[in-house]
């Protein structure tokens, strides 16, 4: 089952320039290992060492950050939509 | 003339070109201008500021544009006065009060929207893009406008009304969105993938945060040319009380001020308090929040530089407070009724943080303490409105007048 992923600027040159891909994945995480197969590169930009996601990267399941949903292990359905989001805008 | 070398990741310090780029592409770090430090320290001089126009540019070797040509209202340069009265009631004897309502839209954010338009205009930008608590919207629409710039602004739906009709009256594309300002902030990150716009808070944020850390440079030059000892400043992303610090941090690598150790303190709503939270279970992350707080220009649940914050207030051995609503509103009523100054919800924020920390003597009583005021309360009088005295209408004679009044009023005859 193929969820749809937004792809932020910085990372669209490890993904041909598609601003949107489809992957498949049951959770997060294994979304993000099927992501990094397609797409060489893009976990070391996603997770760090310990296999953690990155403090700069934000990742929404359907509008939600999915540290208010169950992180890495939360599951994804047919017709989600997931959004990576550079940890970097605001207010004051 | 230009004093900025290039865009510098702040994780893994890999360089950039200077353009509209706020993302390592490597490790997702943000990027921040890195200047010349050497050759600011030979061109930027005390009277040289001095011998400038009473505004944030008097101090352009430190920020990151490259011409002399400004997008300006005279933003910047704000009041920065002697609070006795209130001083005496928190115990602390050399406060002060940095006062940026006196700014052309009424907020700090003129300060780095005038530095975000100037460069997107340098960089051939025509539309300026914002998502915004408020203040921000109001700043965008209106620095926009004077340079004749497209302007997009974006705004959570449930803003207050003086902040609304603050952006409205400028003309610009105004865009409610359902939601809260994480939920903005997210919908404009992938907007500004799609559009070529100049975002200020997020492809022109290397630009824009810099403009914050004039309130460090005046609030130096107005004590005469020394750092405060201690500051408290409201925190919603964190990017201000970061900017503040690195501000004065620069001040003393150019040799402007002379080396002090300044504390600094950051001030959150109760309702949406990340970075305080953090900072009291002593752990350098934060967890995200769903706001909750008439603070609004606060309620940012994920503070993009609240990391930053965290180590700022560690490495200068500040602290952080939090403000229920009901302090909030004191905070307010306090400062107005004694120093004559109305804020707005986060300088409530501010007040009601400083007079805790005060309280609870983290703050020295002694030391020169400055608090930072962000905007002006006539943009959220929703929240103080049912906390005032109630109007008297009376007929217009003097019996009317001396009833209406409880105790008897001194009369000169």
């Amino acid at each position: 089952m193929a969820v749809k992923v937004l792809i932020p600027t910085p990372l669209r040159n490890l993904t041909n320039n598609q601003a949107e891909v489809l992957a498949e994945g049951g959770t997060i995480a294994e979304l993000i290992t099927n992501l990094s197969n397609s797409y060489n590169g893009l976990r070391d930009r996603l997770v760090d060492e310990n296999g953690k996601i990155r403090r700069f990267v934000n990742i929404y399941l359907n509008e939600e950050d999915i540290r208010f949903l169950q992180g890495e292990t939360t599951v994804l359905k047919a017709g989600d939509q997931i959004s990576i989001v550079p940890a970097i805008a605001g207010g004051k | 003339m230009s004093y900025v070398k290039a865009l510098k990741c702040r994780e893994c310090g890999q360089e950039y070109e200077k353009a509209a780029k706020y993302v390592c592409e490597f490790c997702f770090g943000p990027l921040e201008a890195a200047y010349d430090y050497d050759k600011i320290k030979k061109d930027m001089t005390r009277e040289k500021i001095a011998s400038r126009p009473l505004n944030i540019w008097r101090y352009r070797e430190l920020l990151p544009v490259e011409g002399d040509k400004y997008n300006t209202l005279q933003e910047g340069y704000t009041p920065l006065i002697r609070a006795d009265r209130l001083g005496a009631l928190l115990g602390l004897k050399n406060l002060y009060i940095k006062n940026d309502c006196a700014n052309p839209t009424h907020s700090f954010k003129d300060r780095v929207v005038a530095v975000a338009s100037t460069r997107a205009l340098e960089l051939g930008f025509d539309t300026l893009a914002c998502a915004s608590t408020g203040n921000l919207a109001n700043a965008v629409a209106a620095y926009g406008a004077r340079a004749g710039l497209k302007r997009y602004v974006f705004i959570p739906s449930d803003l207050e009304k003086g902040k609304i009709i603050g952006a409205l009256v400028y003309d610009p594309n105004l865009i409610a969105v359902n939601g809260n300002y994480d939920d903005v902030n997210r919908l404009c990150s992938e907007i500004a993938g799609k559009y070529k716009w100049a975002f200020v808070n997020i492809n022109m944020r290397p630009y824009y945060a810099e403009g914050s850390k004039t309130l460090a440079f005046e609030t130096a030059e107005q004590l005469g040319w020394q750092a405060p000892d201690q500051v408290v400043v409201p925190v919603a992303s964190g990017s201000l009380l970061t900017k503040i610090w690195k501000g004065t941090q620069e001040m003393i690598k150019v040799g402007l001020i002379s080396q002090k150790k300044m504390r600094v303190f950051g001030a959150q709503a109760a309702g949406c308090s990340p970075v305080t939270t953090a900072y009291k279970a002593k752990v350098d992350t934060f967890r995200p929040v769903k706001p909750n707080t008439i603070a609004k220009s606060l309620a940012i649940g994920n503070p993009a530089d609240g990391y930053y914050a965290l180590k700022t207030i560690a490495e200068s051995n500040g602290g952080a407070e939090m403000a229920t609503d009901p302090e909030i509103i004191e905070g307010i009523k306090l400062l107005a009724q004694t120093e004559g100054i109305f804020a707005e919800t986060a300088g409530g924020v501010t007040i009601a943080c400083l007079k805790k920390l005060a309280a609870a003597g983290a703050l020295d009583r002694d030391a020169v303490t400055v608090a930072y005021i962000t905007g002006t309360g006539l943009k959220t009088q929703e929240a103080v409105a049912d906390h005032l005295r109630e109007v008297k209408v009376i007929q217009p004679n003097l019996e009317a007048f001396e009833a209406s009044q409880s105790t008897p009023v001194s009369s000169v005859s």
